[in-house]
């Protein structure tokens, strides 16, 4: 048995440590030691992105990525985007246009779209459809979800 | 159920001579990890007989793409999003940047590797077709030195390669097209992203004075490995664009696949519609 290794992150700004197995999963290090449970998982193989975390400034699955493998890195997960009470100009856009309805895959998306408006501050249709093509939703049939990422952008682009 | 995490082991090695000694002092021991994108989701489905791992994500010897005189090298790390992003493959090997963007999702191309793509030996990898089509070859290191292999001579069988348990991808070495050059790019999934290809092709071919001088045409998802429709190829080659012989090409195709059912689609659907990418990269071809 592997022994358990300390992992440095910095998480949503903040440094944090902690014991675990390498080969743990990002996704159950996020969850269940350091209790951030707004990443979710949905397929546990990469298809639906309802884990997607930014790791190192990218999009990832958390799912697929192993503990040893984020030793050292900066991530940011659905908690970091709202500043307390003050949700991100992305959220407050979902909220606007109604772009969750049960929920489950709205933080992958939030952090999907987050990552499109910080690289790409003022996407096309097209451009927005890739930047989400990892994430799926069974409940709003996405249009909601599309209106919201464009109204984010025209509303000062990326959101922090 | 997931696979059982105390069983499992991943090692960091420091640098590349490190990774290499350990692979040969405990061969077969120690399964080669890069992105995870593949290795990840069989253990996530508690199908990976593999429990133990050498992390290669961390090797500076095995990243990058560095562009030579006569060729492009990429690092065996090379992500499907540095492909997107380089602006000499673009120019050079445009189906390339397809293949990337045609894979998975942003969070996989950020995390999958060249490397990756072709070990892990998938008949439906979506670069593999590219590789083919360009003619590329891989540079193969072990503590006995470096041995280079042309691509469509590494797939040996169904998931079995020319690479000896000592032995990694460390590079892949493609020659930058010359002379007037035909690029094609076609894959035929179940939607633009996610998708695992039903049928995928690519292909490449340098145009002289009106004649298919050169034409190689790669595959995916016909065959129990990523195949050259070298039958295909040969009824083209010499051709003038004028004349080229489409139904003879089609035809010739049937010795250069095998299709199977599967989940993903049927044995007839497969074959029909390989021919009928064919059809329209040659058409395309002869229209210039």
């Amino acid at each position: 048995m592997a022994e358990r290794i300390t992992l440095n992150l910095k998480v949503n700004g903040e440094a944090r440590t902690v014991n675990v197995h390498p080969f743990a999963r990002l996704l159950d290090v996020l969850r269940e030691e350091l209790r951030l449970t707004g990443t979710k998982e949905g397929c546990g193989e990469g298809e639906c992105g309802a884990c997607t975390v930014l790791l190192d400034d990218q999009v990832v699955n958390s799912c697929l990525v192993p503990a040893v493998q984020a030793q050292g890195c900066a991530i940011t997960t659905v908690e970091g985007l709202a500043r307390g009470e003050d949700l991100s100009s992305l959220q407050a856009a979902f909220v606007a246009h109604n772009g969750a309805q049960c929920g489950f895959c709205t933080p992958g998306m939030l952090i999907a779209a987050t990552d499109l408006l910080n690289r790409c501050p003022d996407p096309t249709d097209g451009e927005i459809r890739e930047g989400l093509a990892g994430n799926l939703c069974r409940c709003t049939g996405y249009a909601k979800i599309l209106d919201a990422v464009h109204t984010a952008a025209t509303d000062g682009g990326a959101p922090r | 159920m997931r696979g059982y995490l105390p069983d499992c082991d991943i090692r960091v090695p420091a640098d590349l001579a490190d990774a290499l000694a350990l692979l040969a002092a405990e061969p077969g021991v120690w399964t080669p990890f890069a992105g995870g994108t593949d290795l990840m989701v069989v253990y996530n489905a508690g199908r990976l007989k593999a429990t133990h791992f050498l992390d290669l994500s961390r090797l500076a010897e095995l990243r990058g793409i560095r562009e030579e005189a006569t060729h492009l090298v990429f690092g065996a790390l090379t992500t499907y999003t540095e492909i997107r992003d380089c602006r000499a493959v673009h120019q050079h090997f445009p189906n390339l940047v397809k293949s990337a963007r045609a894979t998975g999702a942003l969070a996989i191309q950020n995390r999958g590797t060249l490397g990756g793509n072709i070990v892990n030996a998938s008949p439906a990898a979506d670069t593999p077709p590219s590789l083919l089509a360009y003619g590329a070859e891989l540079e193969l290191v072990s503590p006995r030195g470096l041995r280079r292999v042309a691509y469509d001579c590494f797939h040996l069988g169904y998931k079995r390669l020319d690479l000896a348990a000592d032995e990694l991808v460390a590079s892949l070495r493609m020659p930058k097209p010359t002379g007037r050059s035909f690029h094609y790019f076609r894959k035929v999934g179940t939607r633009q992203a996610q998708a695992i290809s039903k049928v995928c092709l690519a292909a490449h071919a340098r145009i002289e004075a009106g004649v298919v001088a050169e034409l190689r045409i790669g595959l995916g998802s016909v065959a129990p490995v990523p195949q050259r429709a070298r039958h295909a190829e040969a009824a083209i080659i010499g051709k003038p664009l004028s004349a080229l012989p489409i139904a003879a090409a089609q035809a010739a195709l049937l010795d250069d696949i095998s299709p199977i059912d599967d989940i993903r689609a049927s044995a007839h659907f497969r074959l029909v519609v390989t021919q009928n990418v064919l059809g329209h990269m040659l058409r395309e071809l002869a229209n210039g």
